[in-house]
């Protein structure tokens, strides 16, 4: 097979492979987006899986990109664990009040079933619906909140940093609990369809937490809980820094990082250099006031400073993009990628930024 | 930095509240005066807030920082809260989402550098429109994590606009720290980058009233 004639599925592993494939792939991880697509509320789209899996297949023919990320919202898993969600008409749904409301409530918790909660049986409905579409063309992303990261919306952040610091025996507690749940979800994603799980756990990065400690518990809990998924896995920090703890990283097994935009992509890429393949870092707070023009230099900044070689995706550095990011500013991004990303990359050595 | 800062500040870092307590001691010890010890936690909590930015330390280590030196203020200077009380009312809140760590940090900070503030916790935009204008508050602190509550302090500003009141806005969160425009988008007044920023900006709004 030519390099010309790859779908997105062998783009991406070729990539993954830390060679070249046709051009640069890009992840547009786009989400609320398809509640547009289908002309309903965000609460309405994400009711029902036929919806996502529709909005998915159209947002990748609108944008074409290269994967599909049937994510619902990270609060999803709260659900499961009896918590409240609170919907907005332009925004991801949030976490409600924590439902560990004190520390006692940690002891005698016990894991939610997967098959038992019918908003994770959509998402699993959802990715077996893509799946049967597109076959083994198009990676379809299944999502997880790490056992570290997601106590911040099951407890509260402040709460959180103070178990983590001060209560080690309930910390160990709800680390064992939640890597009990986060493994059981991320394999049913797997055996429902996902090609691979994005493991988001943004409090094991050096922005929220420091590498001493990050090696004492996120780290640990990161290497257990991946050893024991059957599939590939991304590592996404949610716009956190990652230099400072790579080395670390490449020893939990995963195979993807994501960049920070405060951290130089070129030294991030470097870094990785064929240990992980590097996801980002496009900034998406601030891509909804971009315009044409400035989302190709955004582009082109990010093709020269990490695409040769391979083992780069182009994404945005939160694994979410904003709801208030207009189409045409995706499609640029999307044009940019595909004028700009055709390996060789020969335009890169005289490109000056 | 004296060896007291220096013990404080690793104290704080390393999150040993026993040894930066006794740092504190030790210097009351020595006769340094009780507004001098204030400014060596408000001065320390800034550096550590600096050492965030350049990624030198971490936001856990911040916050606890900060909710150390809170504790050490109601512990040490039991008499000293009245020394730098705002002349305006000030109130914080975290608007719409339930993220409370960036609103604990900068409290802490207030509190710590003897600014006296009500707290309003989670509250949605009606609310805190509600209650700024029934507490006459003059300074309001918003703290969002989420892009969306960021852009709805815009909705904040304008149904306190329409009714009469033009408190200062100080807003902070993530997506003012990812888009340096946000904060004048939205109608804010200044936004701060760090806990220790918020301290310097209610005092310059302070300071430019007297």
């Amino acid at each position: 097979m030519t390099s010309s004639h790859m779908n997105s599925m062998q783009r991406v592993l070729k990539t993954l492979s830390h060679q070249e494939p046709d051009r640069v792939p890009v992840f547009l991880c786009v989400t609320m987006h398809g509640a547009k697509e289908l002309g309903l509320t965000i609460e309405e789209y994400f009711s029902k899986a036929e919806n996502v899996a529709e909005g998915q297949l159209r947002m990748r023919k609108k944008y074409d990109h290269d994967c599909l990320y049937p994510f619902f919202y990270g609060s999803i898993e709260i659900e499961a664990w009896g918590g409240e969600v609170v919907f907005h008409d332009d925004g991801p749904p949030n976490s409600g009040l924590p439902f560990l409301k004190s520390l006692n409530n940690i002891k005698g918790l016990q894991p939610p079933r997967v098959m038992e909660c019918r908003r994770l049986l959509e998402v699993l409905k959802t990715l077996a619906l893509l799946k049967e579409r597109v076959g083994d063309e198009v990676p379809i992303i299944g999502v997880v909140m790490s056992p570290f990261s997601v106590p911040v919306m099951q407890m509260g952040f402040d709460n959180y940093i103070e178990l983590i610091y001060e209560y080690h025996g309930l910390f160990e507690q709800l680390m064992r609990v939640n890597e009990e749940f986060c493994v059981e979800w991320a394999n049913a994603q797997l055996a429902a369809g996902a090609t691979a799980i994005c493991y988001f756990d943004p409090v094991s990065s050096p922005t929220i937490i420091p590498r001493d400690l990050y090696l004492k518990t996120g780290f640990p809990i990161a290497n257990g809980t991946l050893s024991r998924i059957k599939g590939p896995t991304a590592t996404h920090f949610s716009s956190g820094i990652c230099l400072p703890i790579l080395s670390d990283v490449v020893a939990t097994g995963t195979a993807i990082v994501s960049a920070s935009v405060t951290e130089d992509l070129a030294e991030t890429k470097a870094a990785c250099k064929g240990k992980l393949t590097v996801l980002g870092n496009l900034n998406g707070i601030e891509m909804r006031r971009w315009t044409v023009q400035h989302a190709e230099k955004m582009v082109k900044d990010a093709i020269a400073k990490a695409g040769a070689g391979g083992g780069f995706i182009l994404s945005d550095n939160h694994g979410e993009i904003p709801w208030q990011v207009p189409d045409e500013v995706l499609i640029a991004i999307s044009d940019a990628v595909y004028k700009w990303g055709q390996y060789p990359l020969n335009w890169i050595n005289d490109y000056a930024g | 930095m004296t060896t007291v800062e220096k013990r404080f500040e690793m104290a704080l870092l390393a999150v040993d509240r026993v040894v930066a307590q006794e740092s504190l001691i030790e210097a009351k010890r020595a006769k340094i005066p009780n507004n001098h010890l204030e400014h060596l936690i408000v001065s320390t909590l800034d550096r550590i807030g600096q050492m965030w930015l350049d990624g030198s330390v971490s936001l856990s280590q911040v916050y606890m920082s900060g909710r150390i030196c809170e504790e050490l203020v109601e512990n040490i200077f039991p008499y000293a809260e009245t020394d730098q009380k705002p002349s305006r009312k000030m109130a914080i809140a975290v608007l719409e989402d339930y993220h409370m760590l960036g609103k604990r940090i900068v409290y802490s900070m207030l509190k710590s550098a003897g600014l006296g503030l009500l707290d309003y916790g989670h509250v949605e935009v009606e609310e805190i429109v509600h209650r700024v204008i029934e507490d006459d508050i003059q300074i309001l602190l918003i703290s969002t994590l989420m892009l969306p509550s960021a852009l709805h302090i815009k909705d904040v500003r304008t149904l306190l606009r329409k009714s009469g009141h033009e408190p200062k806005i100080i807003v902070g969160g993530a997506p003012f720290r990812f888009d340096d425009q946000l904060w004048v988008e939205v109608g804010a007044d200044a936004m701060g980058r760090t806990a220790s920023d918020a301290v310097k900006i209610v005092n310059s709004i302070d300071g430019g009233d007297r």
